[in-house]
């Protein structure tokens, strides 16, 4: 299906601090140089904050991951979850219109959509605080018909309570999800016709709906501070050799592995300018390459031509440039690749630097100048 | 009647206590090391024995496709990846164990694993279950700070590592490779096979994809023996199941009952049977919306299990049951499926990107009764051109609900556009 950006963009995008740590901390749950892997949850995340999907969104995420923008718009254009265009400033309202809901009623509520919010699927309502769509199955058949609001699933829903419940989000109040007909989850609404041995006496809520009420961000645009970051697999994580190490990520292990919140959440990209940022030393660096010419920094893991460029113009030309920097020199280069942060330490620059500097191959540039990855033909 | 103290899904309805302690009070994670001790072939064996067939919806034996991971590393690493992505029409059953029972699948997640070489873990949930990927998360979260997870998990001596990914509303993620592509950050496009992903499927390594509720039987089949699962149902469709009921019956629900149960008993015992009664049953889709569909008068000796539905020329699928009466205009809710699988096409394949948005469109004809009746052939003609001639499965589950109407209401639809045409009804359909 032909989906395109929206004809009206803003400037420029930057994950708030927190959202920025949690970002960083998905990428290390994909094996090195596998960080593509993580692009659905980083833009979705960037959905989250933005409440649509924006092209300079598309374009951060896409940097961070090392990525040319093409295979980030691809993702983007083909995921139907990523809305390319500005949603209701309230709620967009997913209504599932698939067989099982549409035999139980989905297709009044959409015309309960059509009267209250607008004539067509992803347009805003007059005043600009809903939207929207149809979709299709939301795998809550049993509990249809249903529709999801922000991030909750409103189940067993009639027209009159899917009206009120529209009514209520526009007076500011956040409905409580879940089943609408005094249903618990997924049991026969009549009682439970199994596991009636032993009673322990139930939560008020089922899972879904308790984390709604607890965490209270239905239709919350996120900032990354509702939830404490949590990312035990860095502290805990059984280390194997296939999976990045603990000590390559960007969030401080100490931290995560204490399942406390992250406290030093590094600056958002956009207010991070060059030479300002508080990490580490900044180490030397010349004005141009020395007269041998500029050593090929692309047979560095992890450094493509984009990346090359950055380097170059931030004053490093050559491996023993960079084989020489110490903890601290990394730390400020690290914070100072705008788009690329972290990837010195991620992609483990300086030991590479020392090798390519010594004259010795690594595994990555034999393999780079055999294939030749970056040939321009 | 399947009885509670044989349910392996003892929280689905999640009213009981939903963390760690409360799953380990049921029963779970007990003994788990001992039994990775007892060794990998061990445990291939016995879920070869339990006669699991996967419940995915191919249904193909659990314990088989473990066996064609390689038993050597060849250098690469082995990896699991649980397919939690639901998004078959009728299904959500998946979504009760993570948001409910997580622990079911995180310590089934660890023995499937290690059975299969792998250190590494990847769920991957579709992006739509919100809550339930938190829900699962934070059982994660729980079950590495117990040390169930990460280096020496559960004291088995096995190192192993699990992930939660999550994806964003595509259907097509939920075949195999497709979601193998996902996983690597790519646009979800099935690939060709072979190479099968136990050869080279995520990052190129050895790779076996199953169900969130094929992994999280296991470490109960494993605790009670192969012997107890195999002991429901009829032979070769062995074991426990859920069942999600949607539609019209007086009460849809989730439901784990016994294999082979009989259609009728399922829809008494726990649905408060057919809305109106039984005949006032139309028709019913017995395993969510890739199968064709069955009239209500055949389904009411039917009986839920892989093998009978297969001789209906349906199948059981993933056990979604849609229950449609007779208020229900078959034509359109069979033209809402035509809807779905051309909205989730890929698009990579021409039969199945073309014909999905043609057979739609004839579909739409059928059911304003605007076609000729020489189109019904043609449109039955069409759906055998798509099915077996596109990459993955998509291309035939598009083509099956079709063939299913067709050959139970072409009545129907033939009066249909017989009535579009005269403005009357033939006798047939008045009585």
């Amino acid at each position: 299906m032909l989906r395109r950006l929206h004809h009206e963009q803003p400037k420029d995008f930057a994950f708030t601090a927190a959202n920025l740590a949690w970002a960083e901390a998905q990428i290390t749950k994909y094996p090195e140089g596998r960080q593509a892997s993580a692009i659905i949850p980083l833009l979705w995340r960037a959905q989250e904050q933005e409440g649509w999907l924006t092209r300079p969104a598309i374009e951060h995420v896409s940097d961070m991951l090392g990525l040319a923008y093409i295979r980030g718009l691809e993702v983007a254009s083909f995921y139907f979850m990523f809305q390319l265009q500005p949603v209701g400033k309230i709620a967009h309202i997913q209504v599932c219109g698939t067989t099982s809901c549409m035999i139980c009623g989905a297709e009044d509520l959409i015309a309960v959509c059509k009267d209250k919010i607008a004539a067509k699927p992803h347009q805003l309502s007059e005043d600009g605080n809903f939207s929207w769509e149809e979709v299709e199955c939301l795998g809550s058949c049993s509990n249809a018909p249903m529709a999801q609001i922000g991030k909750d699933y409103y189940e067993d829903l009639t027209t009159e309570r899917f009206a009120q419940i529209i009514d209520e989000l526009e007076s500011g109040k956040v409905p409580v999800p879940g089943p609408q007909n005094g249903r618990y989850a997924s049991e026969p609404l009549s009682g439970i016709t199994s596991l009636k041995e032993y009673d322990s006496g139930k939560t008020q809520y089922n899972a879904s709906v308790q984390l709604a009420t607890d965490i209270g961000d239905t239709v919350k645009r996120i900032d990354g501070t509702e939830v404490p970051l949590l990312a035990p697999w860095q502290g805990k994580a059984a280390n194997t050799s296939n999976k990045p190490a603990s000590k390559t990520t960007i969030v401080k292990p100490e931290a995560a592995s204490k399942a406390k919140p992250v406290k030093t959440a590094p600056k958002p990209v956009a207010s991070a300018e060059t030479d300002t940022s508080g990490a580490g030393n900044k180490p030397k660096t010349l004005k141009a390459a020395r007269a041998s010419g500029a050593d090929d920094l692309k047979l560095i893991k992890g450094i493509g031509p984009k990346l090359e460029a950055l380097v170059n113009r931030l004053g490093f030309y050559h491996f023993d440039q960079i084989g020489n920097w110490t903890d601290d020199e990394v730390a400020w280069v690290d914070q100072n690749l705008e788009g690329f942060k972290g990837r010195v330490t991620r992609d483990t620059w300086v030991a590479q630097a020392k090798a390519l500097a010594a004259g010795e191959e690594t595994e990555f540039s034999q393999r780079a100048k055999k294939d030749g990855i970056y040939k321009k033909d | 009647m399947l009885k509670d103290q044989d349910r392996i899904f003892t929280n689905i309805y999640g009213m009981h206590d939903r963390t760690l302690a409360g799953a380990k009070a049921r029963g779970h994670w007990d003994g788990t090391a001992s039994m990775i001790k007892k060794g990998r072939d061990w445990i291939v064996d016995e879920m070869k024995k339990s006669g699991l067939r996967g419940r995915g919806g191919a249904g193909f034996p659990t314990g088989l496709k473990w066996s064609f991971m390689p038993k050597e590393s060849d250098g690469r690493p082995s990896y699991l990846v649980v397919n939690a992505d639901e998004s078959e029409p009728g299904t959500c059953k998946d979504r009760e164990i993570m948001r409910h029972d997580p622990h079911t699948l995180i310590e089934g997640c660890l023995i499937a694993s290690f059975a299969m070489n792998a250190n590494t873990c990847y769920i991957y949930i579709r992006g739509e279950y919100i809550r339930e990927k938190e829900a699962l998360q934070a059982a994660i979260d729980e079950a590495y700070e117990a040390g169930l997870l990460g280096k020496n998990a559960a004291k088995s001596g096995w190192d192993f590592d699990l992930y939660l990914h999550h994806g964003a509303g595509a259907y097509i993620c939920g075949e195999e490779t497709s979601l193998l592509e996902s996983l690597e950050g790519k646009k979800g496009m099935p690939r060709m096979k072979p190479p099968f992903p136990a050869g080279a499927g995520l990052y190129g390594c050895p790779t076996t994809v199953n169900n969130v509720e094929s992994i999280a039987v296991v470490p109960t089949i494993l605790r009670r023996g192969a012997e107890w699962f195999s002991g429901f149902g009829r032979p070769n469709n062995a074991g426990t199941k859920l069942f999600a009921i949607s539609g019209h019956v007086n009460t849809p629900c989730v439901v784990e009952e016994e294999m082979s149960i009989s259609f009728e008993d399922l829809i008494e015992t726990h649905c408060g049977g057919i809305r109106g009664g039984w005949d006032n049953l139309k028709a019913v889709i017995p395993g969510g919306s890739s199968v064709p569909m069955i009239p209500g008068a055949q389904m009411r000796d039917a009986i839920m299990d892989f093998d009978y539905l297969r001789e209906q020329r349906s199948g059981l699928g993933t056990a979604a049951v849609i229950v449609m009466d007779n208020s229900t205009d078959v034509i359109k809710a069979i033209w809402r499926l035509s809807k779905f699988y051309k909205h989730e096409s890929c698009g990579q394949c021409t039969p199945c990107r073309e014909g999905t948005g043609w057979m739609m469109r004839v579909m739409d004809r059928l059911m304003t009764g605007e076609a000729d009746p020489e189109e019904i052939d043609m449109l039955l003609d069409v759906t055998k051109q798509v099915e077996g001639h596109t990459i993955c499965a998509l291309g035939d589950a598009a083509a099956w609900p079709i063939q299913g109407l067709i050959r139970h209401f072409r009545d129907e639809i033939e009066d249909r556009i017989k009535h579009k045409r005269t403005g009357r009804v033939s006798a047939v359909a008045a009585e």
